[in-house]
């Protein structure tokens, strides 16, 4: 039977949103605050929701602990206590949390090989967050 | 159509363990997890239903009997036990937190009646949680 399990990450990382296609009054008006040259940060929450089949001599969709590595080394490694706009991914994009759910996304479904990705799912703040399920819709 | 959803807590011990697995394939699968004396949870389980409302009542579902149905099935046998010992579809299943969500489905979903299971959600700590759709 298939099951859909996510799991919770934590990163903190600084960025500053600013567009070298706006004038600087452009992103000020677009930006506002998140524009200050010298970035900001936050304490990002990143959930990851992966499903399969339950496999029955393990009882699992996949092992938490193939999760969690991949995570840390392919992830949280690069973006944990960093500043985002410094990351190769950032040098041409603006590191919205929009942009960096889909970074994410992408490579968790280039290279996470032991279970079928569903959704990434990112929050900015408590108050905001992001989802992206590779342009499939969301199981609700 | 519109969907409710009722939570719970309930905390049990378990442990995995897959007796045609060698001990070092136990430990090497399961970690921490294989410690056959268990360890336990806080569980939160979230069930939602759906289906239409009702004009009389109002109600997708009569949330007392929804309440009654999870006590009964799923707390009763469940809180405060060890899943492995105590729970009969854990006789032979390992209590992961996926076949958790199956198991509780498949108490749940014959005794609903005017709505429709949509979702079993069991969360084993507030950083991981599996959905349950009775997808086959």
């Amino acid at each position: 039977m298939k099951a859909h399990l996510t799991r919770r990450y934590m990163f903190s990382a600084s960025h500053r949103l600013h567009s070298d296609a706006m004038s600087d009054e452009e992103n000020a008006a677009t930006y506002g605050k998140c524009n200050n040259p010298h970035g900001h940060g936050h304490n990002y929450v990143l959930e990851v929701a992966v499903s399969g089949p339950v496999a029955e001599d393990t009882g699992m969709v996949c092992n938490l602990a193939d999760l969690d590595s991949f995570v840390q080394d392919e992830i949280l490694e690069r973006v944990d206590v960093q500043n985002l706009n410094t990351l190769p991914e950032f040098v041409h994009a603006v590191p919205t949390t929009e942009n960096l759910c889909m970074v994410i996304y992408e490579i968790l479904q280039r290279g996470f090989r032991h279970a079928h990705l569903d959704r990434v799912r990112l929050e900015e703040t408590m108050m905001n967050s992001f989802e992206y399920a590779g342009g499939a819709e969301l199981l609700r | 159509m519109i969907y409710l959803t009722r939570k719970a807590e309930f905390a049990a011990s378990h442990y995995y363990h897959n007796p045609e697995f060698t001990p070092e394939e136990n430990q090497r699968v399961f970690g921490k997890c294989n410690n056959p004396h268990g360890h336990g949870h806080n569980y939160t389980l979230e069930v939602t239903v759906k289906g239409e409302i009702d004009a009389k009542s109002g109600f997708v579902v009569d949330l007392k009997q929804l309440k009654e149905i999870v006590n009964r099935e799923v707390l009763d046998a469940m809180d405060h036990r060890f899943l492995n010992k105590e729970v009969p579809e854990f006789s032979k299943q390992i209590p992961t937190t996926e076949n958790l969500a199956i198991a509780i489905w498949q108490r749940l979903a014959p005794k609903l009646k005017t709505a429709q299971l949509h979702r079993v959600r069991v969360y084993e700590t507030p950083d991981l949680f599996v959905d349950f759709y009775g997808e086959a």
